[in-house]
């Protein structure tokens, strides 16, 4: 649809260059998104905080980002195959008589549940912050663990 | 947002920002959220950079032009797959243009859990600019 609309501009030479740039764009855009087996790479659930999840042979991997938050204001639970962080970020308040300029930080409560790929083992979870990055370490169930098989 | 306003956090994508230099090293570039709020005495500035160290921090403030950047160091490791993948990590860099004059001397910056404060004194109308001759 967008080639007709450009066909059908009156002075299609006068385009502007933002607006050329704009339609590369989108076609781009269509043209990665409609290639077969592409998917991007990033979904999100849309819930915050979003969450980088990852394995090696023994445990799972969770982070998210969550600066200026305190490990005290946290909350981690885990079931045999869910794990859920609940919080709130508290952001102090400045004194009175401060003019703002900008604002885009921001406070709230959120709560996430992640669900794992397999069975994990909730009592030794183990959660660490770093420099406002929250790194949870899952330890894989037994069961669940990948075996070495020897064949004789 | 004030303490007593208790909304749920949205998520909120980084802003990828496209490379205001060439870069010397490869890897995304992100543009840090901040407030910026100032009373009589100072211009104070603070930074969402999770991930950066005190170390990979840079403050640089000349010609009334103030550049923030910081280096995050990769946090997994080789023999990590990933499964979900919901954000990306990379540098952080923002500029911004000064019109208050500021008391280079007194800038102080602290980085608590990924947030930077920064905080710039505002050098008095009144006393004009400090210049420092500096004998070679």
């Amino acid at each position: 649809m967008i080639y007709r609309r450009f066909f059908d501009y009156p002075s299609l030479g006068l385009r502007s260059p933002s607006s050329e740039f704009e339609r590369m764009r989108r076609q781009m855009d269509r043209l990665f998104t409609d290639w077969p087996g592409q998917r991007d790479p990033r979904v999100s659930a849309g819930v915050f905080p979003q969450i980088n999840l990852t394995e090696d042979a023994g445990k799972f991997y969770a982070r998210a980002e969550l600066p200026g938050i305190a490990a005290n204001d946290l909350e981690i639970q885990a079931t045999s195959k869910t794990l859920s962080i609940t919080g709130e970020r508290k952001i102090a308040k400045e004194d009175e008589g401060v003019r703002y300029h900008r604002r885009e930080r921001d406070a709230g409560k959120f709560s996430r549940v992640v669900s794992l790929p397999t069975e994990i083992d909730p009592d030794k979870i183990e959660a660490k912050m770093e420099n406002g990055i929250l790194t949870v370490f899952i330890p894989k169930a037994e069961a669940a663990k990948p075996r070495q098989i020897t064949i004789n | 947002m004030s303490d007593n306003k208790k909304h749920e956090l949205q998520v909120k994508e980084k802003q990828e920002m496209t490379s205001p230099a060439e870069q010397t090293t490869p890897g995304l570039v992100f543009s840090p959220s901040v407030d910026i709020f100032e009373n009589e005495k100072e211009l104070v500035l603070m930074a969402d950079m999770p991930g950066v160290q005190a170390k990979g921090l840079n403050i640089d403030l000349r010609d009334d032009t103030l550049t923030i950047s910081g280096d995050v160091e990769p946090l997994f490791s080789d023999k990590e797959e990933e499964i979900l993948i919901e954000y990306e990590m990379g540098k952080y860099y923002r500029q911004f243009s000064l019109s208050e004059v500021i008391d280079q001397e007194r800038i102080d910056a602290q980085l608590n859990h990924g947030v930077l404060r920064l905080t710039l004194p505002k050098v008095e109308k009144a006393s004009p600019r400090k210049i420092v001759v500096q004998a070679v």
